[in-house]
């Protein structure tokens, strides 16, 4: 009997001990549910087969990325060793203390030099000009446009267009030209619409749509650094810009009004529209002839520049974090040391992510890699983006609330709707003490 | 004498012989739910009535301090606020009004002899056994301007359902209706099937109309089980969120507990959603309350 009770317990003990030893091994990196966390997967699956060290990407529909991110947070659980995080987050999670200050590994490395400046600015540093560093630039995005290169070329189209604006059908290089392509294809007759756009009111799709048009007209969303918003959120630009998007859209398919990233690459698989707004990372699945079947005739370029030739993009991507919670943290601290190597780095962009590193992206082959690459490379040196305070998720509801009824159903006019939404960002800021 | 019965336990009972009694079996079984309802229910409940009047954020570590009734004040002085309680009211005044058409109507459909009718009763009973995100997942795509089949069927062309502001919160409804008159229609039939043929002999010997015999006897006996589900399907309407929250994301379907679910979870202002919260069980305890109240004048008579 003595003898089956200290083999059971041996049992039990040998359990113990692999189950610890295994845990040891293995992370998890919590990421929003889209290709380039499939293409991350595939990466650290490598980093497996070199170290032993088991990752995991773990995702969650975009709706409820933030929402599950924070519930953990809070709950200052050790589910998620690392998070692949929105560049908005980064003030909520440093000063609550979630994510592990990266500045002493940062400098370390000198990741002021090997990454991209903007996505340095925008994904990991808080606050703007501090000198500390939450973050590793891990996906870099923004957005830019496809169109239908058959449309485009048609001679019959082409030589009508011409007729009718006076100058040749193109890719657009401004934002009249964009409206005018958009009128020009619109024909609700034939099942043919001019243009897709964000106007998903749930995250941030309809706000970073408009703000592709706030920062190309030269505006701006506020002073970030004093927190002024009066006469620069409801600035003359931004009235005439957020004017522009809606009557853009006018020329979107019927019911386009909770569409984000999958109902405009589906503007363009499914021959709904002639261009189609959509950030960098979707657009492998346009290439890819099994998941679209106009990929031979699908065309790319950079968001256009506004009136006065001002020419910029809402930023996307993603820096990635090391939680404050994890168990794991040394073994993570290790696993960014691999990631930030110039090898990874290219394989990370081979793969499909959108590598935030300068030298990759700089370089010849990254470039000329895809139809889409050059764009991105322009694009990533010309982005902005929306307010990265603590309190971002009222001001991007309050924005929501405001321009949504002007933009999908006209309801008021977009001076109120702007002007408006200046007195309750105010109102904000003065409830925490920012102004 | 009550408790004397209570606690007879058959002495040659397993439970007696292993020196159990009746108290210790009672016990046994209440204490376990009691607790479990004080820690998940009471405890949460009360805490969060402290929270509703401190400034807490569950998103960072900034100590809560007392704001006394400010939340509840600028709660109530908010014109989105309103709007969302605007929105709610209309969304169950449309969506039970439905639900007990409709219900009541194929019960009374129902409420006679044909062939099969326990299979159709059944069938009938298929739509409120779904998961309500697969429901507004699958409505979705009914209602798509280019592709869906109502549309289609009703030959509107491309009409939107979801993207009209004006239009969703019907849009939402009647999915609720498709979804839940089976249940008041079960109620209903419950309640029908009671009703004495007697009744309806006398009322037929004295000539008493179609009409007349509705409303003078099948609605009167009926009403009480009829309330009872109405009560059900108002509690359920106010608190709705996932048909709305899945279906359409227009300001025009913000009901209430989808505006509470963004300031909770999304903005994070804790105690500010706490004092919400407590608005709305305020205002959905008022409502049942006059409905039991009518419930018991209705029983009575």
């Amino acid at each position: 009997m003595r003898k089956t009770v200290a083999g059971l317990m041996a049992g039990i003990g040998f359990m113990f001990a692999c189950a610890t030893s295994a845990q040891s091994q293995e992370l998890t990196i919590f990421w929003a549910e889209w290709d380039p966390a499939n293409y991350l997967q595939e990466l650290v699956n490598e980093y497996e087969a070199e170290t032993g060290v088991k990752i995991t990407v773990e995702t969650t529909p975009w709706a409820d990325f933030q929402t599950k991110a924070f519930t953990e947070f809070n709950a200052k659980g050790s589910a998620y060793d690392m998070v692949v995080g929105d560049s908005q987050w980064i003030g909520a999670a440093s000063e609550a203390g979630h994510y592990v200050d990266l500045t002493e590994f940062f400098n370390k490395h000198k990741l002021n030099d090997v990454m991209a400046p903007a996505t340095v600015k925008y994904y990991s540093e808080y606050p703007a000009n501090s000198g500390k560093y939450w973050s590793i630039p891990a996906e870099g995005d923004a957005v830019g446009w496809s169109y239908r290169k058959d449309w485009f070329e048609d001679p019959k189209e082409m030589e009508a267009f011409k007729a009718k604006y006076g100058y040749d059908l193109a890719p657009p290089k401004d934002w009249k030209q964009l409206r005018d392509i958009a009128e020009f294809f619109h024909r609700p007759d034939q099942k043919r619409y001019g243009i897709a756009i964000y106007t998903d009111n749930s995250y941030d799709g309809l706000v970073m749509g408009v703000e592709n048009a706030i920062f190309s007209f030269g505006g701006e969303l506020g002073d970030y650094s004093t927190y002024k918003v009066d006469g620069i959120i409801n600035s003359e630009k931004n009235v005439k810009a957020l004017e522009t998007y809606r009557e853009l859209y006018g020329f979107t398919p019927p019911g386009w009004a909770k569409s984000f990233f999958v109902e405009n690459n589906q503007a363009i698989t499914e021959n709904l529209a002639a261009m189609s707004m959509n950030y960098f990372a979707f657009f492998p699945a346009l290439v890819n002839e099994a998941s679209n079947p106009n990929a031979k005739v699908t065309g790319f370029f950079a968001n256009p520049a506004g009136p006065e030739g001002h020419q910029y993009a809402a930023l996307g991507g993603q820096g990635i974090s090391i939680v404050s919670y994890s168990e794991n943290k040394e073994e993570a601290m290790k696993f960014l040391e691999w990631f930030i190597k110039d090898e990874t780095q290219k394989r990370w962009a081979e793969l499909g992510g959108y590598t935030a590193s300068a030298k990759v992206l700089e370089s010849e082959e990254f470039q000329n890699a895809t139809p889409y690459n050059k764009a991105f490379y322009e694009t990533m040196f010309k982005v902005k983006d929306f307010w990265a305070t603590p309190e971002y998720a009222e001001l991007l509801i309050q924005m929501n609330q405001r321009i949504y009824p002007y933009v999908t159903a006209g309801q008021g006019t977009a001076k109120e709707a702007l002007d408006a939404l200046a007195k309750d960002w105010n109102a904000t800021f003065k409830k925490y003490g920012r102004q | 004498m009550a408790t004397v019965v209570m606690t007879s336990l058959d002495s040659k009972s397993r439970a007696a012989s292993r020196g159990l009694s009746d108290i210790k079996i009672r016990n046994l079984f209440i204490i376990p739910t009691i607790l479990f309802l004080i820690v998940f229910n009471i405890f949460p409940l009360i805490y969060s009535l402290g929270y509703s009047f401190t400034d807490f954020r569950a998103s960072t570590n900034a100590p809560a301090t007392f704001v006394g009734l400010q939340n509840y004040r600028e709660l109530l002085n908010d014109p989105f606020i309103w709007a969302n309680f605007a929105i709610t009211a209309k969304y169950v005044i449309v969506s039970v009004t439905g639900q007990v058409v409709v219900g009541f109507g194929t019960a009374m459909l129902l409420n006679r002899e044909i062939p099969f009718k326990g299979l159709i009763t059944t069938l009938l009973l298929l739509p409120m056994m779904l998961s309500m995100a697969v429901v507004g997942l699958f409505w979705k795509l009914l209602y798509d301007p280019s592709f869906g089949i109502i549309n289609y069927a009703l030959g509107l062309g491309s009409f939107e359902w979801l993207a009209n502001p004006d239009m969703a919160l019907y849009a939402v409804a009647i999915t609720d209706i498709w979804m839940w008159s089976p249940f008041v229609m079960l109620l209903s039939l419950a309640g029908l099937s009671a009703v004495p043929r007697h009744l309806y002999e006398a009322a037929a010997i004295d000539r008493a109309g179609p009409f007349y015999t509705f409303f003078r006897i099948t609605l009167p006996l009926v009403a009480p089980i009829l309330m009872i589900a109405i009560i059900f399907r108002t509690m359920e309407a106010f608190k709705t969120f996932d048909l709305a929250y899945i279906l359409t994301s227009q300001p025009t379907t913000e009901v209430i507990s989808i505006r509470l679910y963004k300031m909770a979870f999304q903005e994070w202002q804790t105690g500010r959603s706490c004092a919400l919260a407590y608005i709305v069980l305020i205002m959905v305890l008022a409502i049942t309350n006059i409905y039991v109240k009518y419930l018991n004048r209705v029983k009575e008579r």
